[in-house]
């Protein structure tokens, strides 16, 4: 039987209030039928949802958010499940020096990654701003990629590697046949959580982006500066629904846990 | 001519050898077990003919074909884990179909072998169950089964039993056997159990540091194990090292310091160079009586501990030879400390390396 606990209990109410407050005060602002974003709204109105599709930069950006953090995901996934697969597979020299290598960019700060790569990647090798931008991504999507997918590798018993090559599999067939069915659900938790990494990411971007070509989240922030209509307040509430709805099926694939543990 | 043969192979991991000049003959249609334990080389003998490792120098020779650099995939060998290794995503119908499948054998005849070859490991029915949804004796099963339904040219054990309990194991390792004398298969058997080894095999290869000790029948080697090391892996306790050896009237005459000792001539003495002689708990004697008989060695000595058995009393008794161990049945025990006379039966001593 658990004890109950008066002061506990509200001192939790306070926290989840004070995690969830801003969301909850920009879910409703995001109703206001006039021009100010204003708190509580003084009526209820669509008119700003509406607006977000008329703003032809929120659709362009959008386009190009998506396209960097598709394309990312795939080359991240190309680059990281072999790596991955090296990892959890073999012991070789320098093993956990690489480990520590692919979760790096994790640990350091997204601004001074993204300073880091404009200084190296488009100063250095001239990368148009869109390639750049994806470079940016991919690097930025590669360590969720190789720790999810190691992790859920870590379960897997190499010996029905060896089973499927005594049954006369190739070292493809094996692959193919035996080892990506049996980490699927890991790959696709890979693939979402790295997708959500990337799609909200601004530190980075900021830095890969130029004239003409921006993502979402950076369209948003220059919206902001210049407008004070709810227009972002509704944009925010969908993003929200995306990344709920992502991370629903994350918890349903693996368990958010996954992402916790060590 | 053997079926396979392993000859002058090494195995080294970062200049270490596992293997060294090893070599292996293996007869078609027999079961041959590889014993000894852990660290022997005899999980590596068996990896190395399946494929998963490569031979540092030496030749692997299979039906008269060199098969040194084939890999695993072309070898049509049936490989058995310990840890079953059966594919998680796959039912039991699909992990026994997958080699067949594989070499594209047509669908229904791979429904008809997959069904087959369920009935002969008795698991006809579990066609769609998972792996997950069996006992440990039955994923054994699926995995023999899918082992066996490629109709490989050699089958090969890795310890399949050690994961299930006592019981499970003696039925599996009865059924093992019932299975490859049915089908006449020749059958590599890794373990480090003795009583399952000698239980199962028509040869047992006893291996230590690398290298066979003795390859023979259990039974040969039961009764006449050619080293030291091997006479104490199967239960002889007892040790003599003697000094000198002589040939007298058609027996063995053995001395050390003012102790004479006579062994008959049978292929437990035959080894011209053993010196050292072993003996079971089991075939020594313990009297407090004057003996004479021809047929046996004396030793005096005092009882130094005495241990009921159950079924009969074991005695450490300590001589001048060093301390014996010796099992027998009888009501009332010697007590501790008591004057004896230990008797060694001629046949039963046995010279080792």
């Amino acid at each position: 039987m658990q004890e109950k606990n008066r002061g506990l209990a509200l001192f939790t109410l306070l926290v989840f209030l004070f995690l969830l407050g801003p969301l909850i005060i920009i879910s409703f602002t995001s109703f206001e039928p006039g021009t100010v974003l204003k708190f509580p709204p003084e009526g209820f109105s669509w008119r700003w949802y509406e607006n977000i599709f008329k703003v032809e930069m929120f659709l362009t950006t959008f386009k190009t958010s998506m396209f960097v953090s598709l394309l990312g995901n795939l080359l991240a996934l190309v680059l990281g499940i072999p790596a991955a697969y090296a990892l959890s597979r073999f012991s070789f020299k320098g093993k956990a020096a690489l480990n520590a290598v692919f979760i790096s960019p994790v640990l350091i700060p997204g601004i001074v990654m993204g300073f880091a790569m404009l200084k190296y990647v488009i100063i250095v090798y001239h990368l148009p701003i869109y390639a750049g931008l994806l470079v940016g991504h991919t690097v930025l999507m590669l360590p969720f990629i190789i720790r999810v997918v190691a992790s859920s590798l870590s379960n897997f018993d190499f010996a029905i590697e060896e089973a499927a090559l005594s049954l006369g599999a190739g070292r493809f067939a094996t692959f193919f046949k035996v080892v990506l069915p049996n980490i699927r659900s890991g790959i696709i938790a890979a693939i979402l959580i790295a997708f959500l990494e990337s799609f909200n990411n601004v530190d980075i971007s900021v830095f890969m982006t130029g004239p003409g070509v921006s993502t979402l989240p950076i369209q948003m922030l220059t919206y902001v500066e210049n407008n004070f209509d709810p227009t972002i307040a509704a944009l925010s509430v969908l993003l929200m629904i995306i990344t709920a709805i992502l991370m629903f099926i994350i918890e349903r694939l693996m368990g958010l846990s996954y992402f916790t543990k060590r | 001519m053997a079926l396979l043969t392993l000859d002058n192979v090494s195995v080294a991991y970062d200049n270490q050898y596992i293997l060294k000049n090893f070599h292996l003959n293996i007869e078609k249609g027999q079961l041959i077990s590889l014993l000894g334990p852990s660290g022997c080389g005899k999980t590596t003998t068996l990896r190395l003919i399946a494929g998963f490792l490569e031979a540092k120098d030496g030749r692997f020779l299979f039906d008269g074909k060199d098969y040194t650099r084939v890999p695993v995939n072309k070898r049509n060998f049936g490989f058995v884990f310990q840890s079953y290794a059966l594919f998680p995503h796959l039912s039991v119908f699909d992990n026994v179909a997958f080699g067949l499948r594989l070499r594209k054998v047509d669908e229904t005849e791979v429904k008809k072998r997959v069904q087959q070859i369920l009935d002969v490991v008795s698991l006809g029915g579990f066609e769609k169950r998972f792996p997950k949804e069996l006992s440990g004796g039955q994923r054994q099963r699926v995995a023999i089964a899918r082992a066996l339904v490629i109709q490989p040219d050699l089958l090969l054990f890795d310890e399949p039993l050690s994961n299930l309990d006592a019981n499970l194991r003696i039925n599996m390792r009865v059924e093992i056997r019932r299975i490859q004398q049915e089908l006449g298969i020749t059958t590599v058997y890794v373990s480090h159990d003795q009583e399952e080894c000698f239980s199962i095999s028509d040869q047992v290869a006893i291996m230590n540091k690398g290298i066979i000790e003795q390859l023979d029948d259990p039974a040969t080697i039961f009764k006449y194990p050619k080293t030291e090391f091997i006479a104490r892996f199967i239960g002889f306790t007892n040790f003599i090292d003697f000094a000198e050896r002589t040939e007298q009237d058609g027996e063995i005459g053995l001395r050390v310091g003012d102790h004479h000792f006579v062994a008959s001539k049978n292929p437990g003495t035959a080894n011209p160079a053993g010196k050292k002689c072993a003996m079971r708990p089991d075939d020594l004697l313990v009297t407090t009586e004057e003996v004479v008989d021809q047929n046996m060695n004396q030793l005096k000595g005092s009882v130094k501990v005495s241990t009921f058995l159950g079924r009969s009393y074991q005695y450490v008794v300590e001589t001048e030879l060093g301390d014996f161990t010796v099992n027998q049945e009888m009501e009332t025990p010697y007590k501790t400390g008591q004057k004896v006379n230990l008797l060694f039966p001629k046949d039963k001593m046995v010279l080792v390396d």
